[in-house]
C-alpha cells in the first residue's frame, strides 16, 4: 500500500507520536488547565511542551503566542470573524481552499466586502497584484501559503513586505506549509499564521492552532468560542491573557502530546531536510508524469515551487475511477475530486470535474513514487495502448 | 519553619512555564493550588522560597514569562 494522500492527512506518523499518545492516555488521566494535582500539572506540562515546539518552529519567541484549536479552519474562523467588519475589505486570492473562502462568503452576507486576486494558470499569486487590490478600508488579507490541488507556494514574504507601510496584517493559511517548508512570522513577516498539527507537522488528527505574531496587537481580536478556561473562574469575562482568551473548553491533550512530538521530530530531521526529500520525490512524479501520454499536470510543474502536491488528469478515464483504480488494483492511497478548493479548480481549469491529487509526505519514497507512475501508465494505457 | 512566597499566574500555562524557568535556573519550585486566601486568576500556583524571590524574578523577566504577583506565605 502506498499513501500519497498526506496533503489530507499525514500517514505514517513518527513513532515518537505513538508512544506520547499512548503514554498520555495511559499514565496522564488528567485535563490540563483545570485542576493543581500532580496529573493535571503533568497535562498542562504536556501543552506547553507543545506550545514550546511549534513557537521554536514558527519563529515565535513567546510560546503564549501559540494558542491551539481543533484544526487550521478554527483558527482562521477566529481571525476572519474577529477582525472584519460590515464596510471592511478583505483581499485573499482565487487559490483558497473552503476553510477562508466559505467564512468570507459568509462574511459577505454581512456587509464586508470580499477582493479576490487571480493567480495565474500555475496558481500562483503576484505580490504586485495583492499590492493593487488593496483599498482604504482593507482590514486585513489572507492568503493560503500553498494550495493543497497542486502545491503551488504564494510569496508571502513579498506579499507582507508591501503590507507593512500601510499598517494592513496578513493572515496565511500554512496547512500545507508547516512542517515541510521553511516558515518563520518573524523573517516572513507574517501576523497570523493558521497552521494544521496533522499533515506537515506529522501530529495526530484533531489539533492545530493560530500563531501571533511577537508585535501584533491581540486587542482586537475577540475570541470566537467562550467558555471555561481554568482562570479567572470567577468572572462571566472571557480572560483577555493569551493563551487562554482563544482556548475555552477542554483541550484536546492526546492531541497536543502526539503535535509535543512530532514537532520535535521535525526540528529535529529539519524543516530544510523535509522539504529537500520531499522535493526529489515531487520532482521525480512530475518528470514521471509528463512522460506519461493523455495526461495533463496543473499547477507550477516545478518542484522548486510547490510543495509535494502534484494534481494530473488522464483522458483515459474520470478522476474518480482513476482514484478508485489506483486504490483496488494498485494499493495507491490518493484523493480526486475538488479537494475543498473549487475556486481553485477554476483557476486551474478544472472545474467542475476535479483532478487526480498526488501528495507526497516526510516518508514518501522514490520507489513509492516509482510504484505510483507505472500505475498512472497503465491506467492511461488503458486508452492509449 | 522555612518562610515560602508564591507566584501568582494568570494561566496554567504561565505556572507551567514559569515552573520550568525556574527549575532550569536551578531554584526550588514546586506548583500548587492557589492557596484560597489569596485572590488569583488562576487556581494553579508556583511555590518557592521566600529567599528566592529575587532570583526568580530576575529568572522570569529574562525568559519572558509573566506573572501576576509573588506573595509571601508562612
Amino acid at each position: 500500500m502506498i499513501y500519497l494522500d498526506n496533503a489530507a492527512t499525514s500517514w505514517p506518523k513518527p513513532e515518537s507520536v505513538l508512544e506520547a499518545t499512548s503514554r498520555c492516555l495511559r499514565d496522564v488521566g488528567a485535563s490540563s488547565g483545570r485542576s493543581a494535582h500532580r496529573w493535571a500539572q503533568q497535562a498542562e506540562r504536556i501543552r506547553l511542551d507543545a506550545r514550546e515546539a511549534v513557537a521554536e518552529l514558527f519563529g515565535v519567541s513567546d510560546p503564549m503566542r501559540v494558542v491551539f484549536t481543533l484544526n487550521a479552519t478554527t483558527a482562521i474562523n477566529i481571525v476572519l470573524f474577529g477582525l472584519l467588519r460590515a464596510g471592511d475589505d478583505v483581499v485573499t486570492s482565487d487559490m483558497e481552499h473552503n476553510a477562508v473562502a466559505r467564512p468570507l462568503h459568509a462574511l459577505a452576507e454581512r456587509g464586508v466586502s470580499v477582493s479576490v486576486v487571480p493567480c495565474g494558470l500555475d496558481g500562483a499569486l503576484d505580490a504586485g497584484a495583492v499590492e493593487q487590490h488593496l483599498r482604504p478600508n482593507t482590514r486585513l488579507v489572507v492568503i493560503n501559503h500553498a494550495s493543497n490541488v497542486c502545491g503551488t507556494v504564494q510569496p508571502v514574504r513579498e506579499i507582507a513586505a508591501r503590507l507593512r507601510p500601510r499598517g494592513i496584517p496578513m493572515l496565511v493559511d500554512a496547512a500545507q506549509t508547516g512542517g515541510c517548508w521553511p516558515v518563520d512570522l518573524a523573517t516572513d513577516g507574517i501576523d497570523l499564521l493558521a497552521f494544521s498539527g496533522h499533515k506537515g507537522l506529522l501530529g495526530p488528527t484533531g489539533v492545530g492552532g493560530l500563531a501571533i505574531a511577537d508585535g501584533f496587537d491581540v486587542g482586537f481580536l475577540p475570541p470566537l468560542v467562550y467558555g471555561g478556561t481554568g482562570s479567572r473562574s470567577d468572572e462571566e469575562i472571557q480572560p483577555d491573557v493569551l493563551p487562554d482568551k482563544y482556548e475555552a473548553g477542554t483541550p484536546n491533550l492526546v492531541g497536543l502530546a502526539g503535535l509535543a512530538a512530532s514537532v520535535r521530530y521535525v526540528l529535529g530531521r529539519g524543516v530544510r531536510e523535509i522539504r529537500e526529500h520531499e522535493q526529489r520525490v515531487t520532482r521525480r512524479l512530475l518528470n514521471g508524469l509528463a512522460e506519461i501520454p493523455g495526461l495533463r499536470v496543473f499547477g507550477a510543474g516545478d518542484h522548486e515551487r510547490q510543495t509535494a502536491v502534484v494534481a494530473f488528469t488522464t483522458e483515459a478515464c474520470s478522476v474518480s475511477d482513476a482514484a478508485s483504480r489506483l486504490d483496488e488494483d494498485f494499493g495507491i492511497l490518493c484523493r480526486a475530486g475538488l479537494h475543498c478548493a473549487p475556486h481553485a479548480h477554476r483557476t486551474l481549469g478544472t472545474f467542475p470535474h476535479g483532478a487526480i491529487r498526488f501528495s507526497a509526505g516526510a516518508f514518501t519514497t522514490i520507489g513509492d513514487a516509482e510504484h505510483a507512475l507505472k500505475a498512472v501508465a497503465h491506467l492511461a494505457a488503458m486508452r492509449h495502448g | 519553619m522555612v518562610e515560602s512566597a508564591v507566584i501568582l499566574v494568570h494561566t496554567t500555562s504561565h505556572a507551567v512555564a514559569a515552573e520550568r524557568v525556574l527549575r532550569q535556573a536551578g531554584l526550588q519550585v514546586k506548583l500548587v493550588p492557589t492557596p484560597r486566601h489569596l485572590s488569583s486568576d488562576c487556581g494553579m500556583a508556583v511555590r518557592i522560597l521566600a529567599g528566592e524571590q529575587s532570583a526568580c524574578q530576575r529568572a522570569l523577566e529574562v525568559a519572558g514569562v509573566l506573572y501576576d504577583r509573588m506573595e509571601t506565605i508562612v
